[in-house]
């Protein structure tokens, strides 16, 4: 896109897009923004028709200083960073290992993506009822087996648990694209660096590791703005108890739970500035990272 | 020290023998070429050399001592290889120092050597650059330097100029004979550009097809070619082969003679023929010539300008002392 009219032309076939993609953004963030600034609790009769009273930032005040406030930033942060370091890290070694040939490998390579086609809900519950049951699970059979007391997961290890549910949902995605990185990497180096002393560890260190930087840095980018909001593993397993309520669980709490509209939509706005301290966070480091 | 024997070395990827026995003995200090067409297993000789690969059968003897079985790291060996194989992430310096920093050189000394290397190079306003940002013939140095700064008992390089253009590579070419002269170490050098071979080797090793034609200097190689594939390989423009009743007048069943060779005159000579396509260089003119009752139009050099134009009727005579004659297999004859 080099000329001023090659430029021009590029703009007008993207505002159809960008339009669009605006209209989709812009609508429910104005509702959250108004809302916000309302008392609206429909079990109490208040409605669109009859009017919503004004009320300023109470809702805001409200909601940063409830008790679960803190304590739901924590729990989001604290997940998303431990699925962010299980993908990572096991997503490299996956990636390095998935890359040596081996007998079946094409099939293995499909196994290891599969859990990614598993719907959120699915595979919460299976891993909720399947494994983790403190009776049923094959976890509390192993446990069992080597004699030791069952462990209720979900209650004891909650926080642990979800982030093992979602690292195993996200593994394949993290493995996907860090092995395609592996594989362009060039072999030569690896040799030249074998070449130069360097044993097993040092080329991984050395040559492997700062060849993946970039593909992990777009690996943690996507998964943090996915991971910023799920839902549907801690609605289906601990229902938001034992720690485990994260902004986003808090919020339909408020919302759903406690009917109080108002206060949700200021949790809401809360939210999105959380997300953008991340994205900036991340898109400092990410620019860097890209730039080279 | 850098004395590298070969001793019935086989390779087979699989089912595909690529070098089916190779015996072949390296002096110290030499400056050794392989060359041979595309394909012919220069850079698998090599990589067994360096232990990139494992060898199927035979010994390796580096020094007196068998490395068949050392790890690539421990034989003491350098290798430059095709695509440099930089560490793009890695300055210049830092580059240039691996190998000191895995050897786990005092930071000092590392220091000083990478500055020597660079020094020798002419790299030296380069060092806190990136690979990615250096010419290719920079990179080119850049991977050399990688290799000196070892002092390896040997340096391999495998075809390190084939990505530059003509120009940079006949400054190369000189740079890395000097290098060799002044570091007197040895080292194998794998091209398919027989020019290369000719200029900078003292031995020459042709393969074809994982088997070695002929080892010798480059000169004895120019002279005597063993057999007409040598023959037809070594030498620019390449050796005119004839066959059939012109060669067996010379009890041959192949003839060859070099351009170089041949007489071209207007009035008189021993073959008659007419002028096809001729090349002129300024310093040479080349001519290639169809003549009556052979198959194959052949080419002669002609020193200086000669304006003769296509479709001239012209002779030619052979000089008789410069004339190769080789058998039925192809071997020569004396
Ligand atoms: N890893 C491998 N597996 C199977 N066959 C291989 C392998 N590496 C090389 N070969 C085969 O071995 C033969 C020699 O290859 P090699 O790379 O040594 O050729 P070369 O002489 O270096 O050619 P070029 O001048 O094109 O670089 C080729 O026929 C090639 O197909
Ligand atoms: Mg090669």
């Amino acid at each position: 896109m080099a000329t001023q009219h090659s430029r021009s032309a590029a703009r007008l076939m993207m505002a159809p897009a960008v339009i669009l993609l605006l209209g989709w953004m812009l609508v429910p963030l104005t509702m959250t923004l108004f809302f916000s600034f309302k008392r609206y609790l429909p079990l109490r009769g208040d409605s669109l028709e009859r009017g919503l009273d004004w009320v300023g930032f109470e809702n805001y005040a409200r909601f940063l200083s409830s008790s679960s406030f803190w304590p739901s930033v924590q729990a989001t942060l604290v997940i998303v960073g431990g699925v962010l370091v299980v993908t990572v890290v096991l997503g490299v070694l996956l990636a390095l290992l998935l890359d040596q040939p081996f007998w079946g490998q094409g099939i293995v390579r499909i196994l290891v993506i599969a859990p990614f086609f598993v719907m959120p809900t699915v595979s919460a519950l299976v891993w909720k009822n399947m494994f983790m049951d403190p009776v049923n699970g094959i976890l509390a059979h192993l446990w069992r087996f080597f004699g030791a007391e069952p462990v209720s997961w979900l209650s004891d290890a909650s926080l642990q648990s979800i982030i093992l549910i979602v690292s195993w949902q996200w593994l394949p995605f993290a493995t996907l694209i860090l092995l395609t990185a592996v594989q362009s990497l060039d072999s030569e180096q690896l040799e030249a660096a074998e070449m130069d002393g360097a044993p097993a560890f040092a080329r991984f260190g050395f040559i492997i590791l700062p060849h993946l930087a970039r593909a992990i840095t777009i690996v943690i980018l996507i998964q943090t703005i996915f991971l910023l909001s799920i839902f549907a593993e801690i609605f289906v397993t601990t229902g938001g108890s034992f720690g485990t309520r994260t902004l986003t669980y808090l919020i339909f709490q408020r919302v759903v739970d406690s009917q109080n509209i108002g206060l949700g939509s200021a949790g809401g706005v809360y939210a999105i500035i959380l997300a953008n301290i991340i994205a900036i966070f991340l898109m400092r480091i990410v620019g860097k990272n890209l730039d080279r | 020290m850098g004395r590298i024997v070969l001793d019935q070395v086989k390779k087979r990827f699989g089912d595909v023998t690529v070098i089916p026995e190779l015996d072949l003995e390296i002096e110290d200090g030499e400056f050794v070429v392989f060359v041979g067409p595309s394909g012919c297993g220069k850079s698998t000789l090599l990589r067994l050399i360096a232990g990139l690969e494992d060898v199927t059968d035979g010994k390796i003897v580096i020094d007196g001592t068998d490395a068949t079985e050392v790890p690539p790291a421990r034989r003491g060996l350098a290798m430059v290889f095709q695509s440099y194989a930089l560490y793009p992430h890695m300055s210049v310096r830092k580059n240039i120092a691996f190998p000191l920093r895995m050897a786990r050189l005092a930071p000092a000394e590392q220091k000083r050597r990478v500055e020597q290397a660079a020094e020798v190079l002419n790299l030296t306003d380069y060092l806190d650059r990136r690979p990615g940002q250096l010419s290719g013939g920079q990179r080119q140095r850049v991977a050399i330097g990688r290799a000196i700064v070892r002092e390896p008992s040997a340096f391999l390089f495998d075809e390190p100029l084939s990505n530059l253009d003509a120009a940079l590579r006949v400054g190369m070419r000189l740079e890395i004979s000097e290098l060799h002269k002044r570091l007197k170490t040895t080292m194998i050098y794998v091209t398919h550009d027989q020019v290369e071979a000719m200029t900078m080797a003292d031995k020459i090793v042709v393969l074809q097809a994982g088997v070695i034609e002929q080892v010798g200097s480059p000169l004895e190689l120019y002279r005597r070619p063993r057999n007409t594939f040598v023959a037809g390989f070594i030498g620019s423009p390449k050796m005119n082969l004839i066959c059939g009743p012109e060669a067996a007048k010379h009890d041959a069943t192949t003839i060859g003679i070099r351009p170089e060779h041949i007489d071209i005159s207007e009035t008189d000579g021993a073959w008659k023929g007419t002028i096809g396509v001729s090349e002129h260089l300024g310093s040479d003119t080349f001519f290639h010539v169809q003549c009556d009752g052979l198959a194959e139009p052949l080419t002669v050099r002609a020193p200086g300008e000669r304006a003769l134009s296509y479709g001239a009727d012209v002779h030619l005579t052979p000089r008789r002392e410069h004339m190769h004659r080789f058998d039925a297999q192809g071997l020569r004859i004396d």
